[in-house]
């Protein structure tokens, strides 16, 4: 049954190749081979997630070389959560880009498996420098998806995406190399144990080391100062392209709980603390900027851009605060936000498309087919990303303000967070107004209408499942709040991790350095 | 040895940091490959410099070189080597659509001739 950890790593990178290679010149053939793969991953997904629930974690040595010495991946409740998250996602985005957007450009099936390898394989990799791999391989991948279907604007955005990129990547290698200097292992689990044994003329080297890391995944989480390059992506790229990459800045959120909080937040760890006193101040600030950009965007796709710099700021507000309860808390608004913001961008794009030339410009226009439906849907939208009851972002903004109380300074978090929640209301409820309100305080449309096109439903269906699922979240809160609780837990219990990876009965190795 | 090869993953980053602050492409391109190439020199010397020893362990050998970070070096020159590509091939497309590789996206005004 654990072999089957290693599925959502191979099978998308074969079928991707096959896809280049078989059905290069075939869409249908593409589209079908890549939903059958996401369907199918997804099924895997949900698989190991219910494997994941008995709470040990389970080890998949590569080519049976034994820990520390191979590379391992390891299946726990946040790995299976994440795969679960990601999978479903990416399924309803891609059958959404199957209607028309992947004709715009070549091998956008083949990029969209690559992209999903390497989501997979950082979810379940437990070893750092393997980390590394897995987030170039999802880079190159979004460096494709991005591209997809150029214009000038994002050539130009795209070279400042890639540069900044490979700028962390450079420094993700400066941040490994002075690890292994220090530890002599690079094995998430090893790695754990050996940070206890530093000594304190080695600590301040590792200390070094993992603070560089930190920035390397402020940079992917898109922390201020570090977020400059995300409006620009993401409020560029294709709409369904942006809409995946929706789990992109949390999978630098999910490197924080991984490596900082649960590997190197053990006792005695020359690295402990290292979190909070950072990423606090640069979440609030990322907060306040996300939340400006939203009030000033003059484009329904950068307002969702903004909108989720905003959600990193408070779910990074929590994520820095090293308990379970505050864990579980940050995991319900890192599903929630996901969600949420891939949902706004697809309705951004329905509404763009049907609005001809004003895409979706935030200014007023003659009316367009299926406003209500469409209103209908950008209120679910604006319900989840603003956090308004009764949908998940409302009950995730409750749950991080409870985890929050206490902390330092609490009452200045609690604040920012509701003050920008009402400024996000505002923005979103002003958009609203523009693109659904004003159309039919306008004069009645020309004489003679155009006679309505057809128009896919295969979209609608896959937004409008994507906005349901925010309900579904607050539907079965309670239920999914133990099971996040129980991820949480099971993240601080690093003996159990060490255990089931390095074997139960793992005197650790002295520290020769 | 130890001060030469600090000196010079201090200096290649040095030149990197600068070039990449750069506003047009080219030294932006040239300022990322002299980084890759100080990270290379910086991984290979984390596992200790040894000189002469293999880097397996021989009973006839004095001693062993780690080559674990051989490998780790090997795996980033293939990577940095395939996004140097892509990023100048990028570089040139945007130049050749935008009509500047200016970081703005145009020519700065007191350069236009």
């Amino acid at each position: 049954m654990t072999d089957w950890i290693i599925v959502p790593v191979v099978l998308p990178a074969a079928m991707a190749a096959s896809i280049v290679l078989v059905a290069r010149f075939d869409l249908a053939l593409q589209r079908t081979l890549s939903l059958a793969t996401t369907v199918f991953l997804l099924g895997v997904a949900v698989g190991l997630f219910l494997l994941a629930r008995d709470g040990v974690p389970r080890p998949y040595l590569l080519g049976a070389w034994p820990a520390p010495f191979g590379i391992v991946l390891v299946l726990d409740r946040l790995s299976a959560l994440m795969l679960v998250l990601t999978q479903l996602l990416a399924l309803l985005v891609l059958l959404y880009a199957a209607a028309g957007w992947d004709r715009q450009g070549r091998h956008f099936h083949a990029l969209f498996q690559f992209q999903l390898m390497g989501l997979n394989g950082a979810f379940l990799t437990g070893d750092v420098f393997n980390l590394f791999v897995f987030f170039e391989v999802l880079l190159i991948a979004s460096y494709g998806l991005f591209l997809h279907g150029a214009g000038v604007r994002r050539l130009v955005g795209g070279f400042k995406y890639v540069t900044i990129n490979l700028l962390a990547s450079t420094l993700f290698l400066f941040a490994v190399g002075t690890i292994y200097a220090v530890t002599g292992t690079l094995n998430m689990a090893d790695l754990a144990l050996k940070a206890a044994q530093v000594g304190p003329e080695q600590a301040g080297l590792l200390r070094t080391g993992v603070a560089l890391l930190l920035v390397v995944f402020a940079v992917k989480a898109a922390l201020a100062p570090l977020h400059l390059w995300l409006p620009g992506t993401y409020g560029v790229a294709a709409p369904p392209v942006a809409a995946l990459f929706a789990v992109m800045t949390k999978v630098g959120a999910y490197a924080i709980l991984r490596v900082h909080l649960a590997v190197f937040g053990g006792a005695g760890s020359p690295a402990i603390g290292l979190v909070e006193p950072w990423v606090v101040p640069a979440a609030l600030a990322t907060l306040v900027l996300g939340t400006l950009g939203v009030l000033g965007a003059r484009s329904l796709q950068r307002l969702a851009a903004y909108s989720v710099l905003a959600s990193m700021g408070t779910l990074a507000l929590v994520l820095a605060v090293p308990t379970s309860a505050a864990t579980a808390a940050a995991l319900y608004y890192l599903v929630h936000s996901t969600l949420a913001a891939a949902g706004l961008f697809l309705v951004g794009e329905l509404v763009a498309e049907r609005r001809g030339a004003m895409r979706d410009e935030l200014v007023p226009a003659p009316p367009f087919p299926q406003l209500e439906l469409l209103a209908a849907g950008f209120l679910l939208a604006a319900l989840a990303t603003a956090g308004l009851p009764p949908l998940s972002g409302f009950l995730g903004k409750i749950w991080i303000l409870d985890a929050l109380r206490g902390r330092s300074a609490w009452p200045w978090l609690w604040a920012a967070v509701l003050v920008t929640s009402l400024l996000t209301v505002l923005a979103l409820a002003r958009a609203g107004s523009l693109l659904f309100w004003k159309p039919a305080a306008l004069a009645a449309p020309a004489a003679d209408p155009p006679p309505p096109r057809p128009r896919p439903l295969v979209p609608l269906v896959a937004t409008a499942t994507l906005l349901a699922l925010p309900v579904l979240l607050a539907g079965f809160a309670g239920p999914l709040a133990q099971e996040l609780e129980a991820t949480a837990r099971q993240l601080y219990a690093r003996q159990s991790y060490v255990e089931a990876v390095l074997g139960p009965s793992s005197p650790p190795a002295p520290l020769e350095r | 040895m130890e001060a030469l090869v600090a000196s010079g993953v201090g200096v290649l980053t040095a030149v990197g940091v600068y070039l990449c602050l750069r506003g047009r492409t080219f030294p932006v391109v040239l300022g990322l490959s002299f980084l890759s190439y100080a990270v290379n020199v910086f991984l290979f010397a984390t596992g200790r410099l040894v000189v002469g020893r293999p880097p397996i362990i021989d009973p006839a050998a004095p001693g062993y070189t780690d080559p674990l970070p051989q490998a780790l070096v090997l795996t980033a020159i293939v990577i940095s080597f395939g996004m140097t590509a892509l990023v100048v091939v990028l570089a040139l497309r945007g130049f050749l659509e935008a009509g500047s590789d200016h970081v703005d996206g145009r020519e700065p005004r007191d350069e236009r001739r």
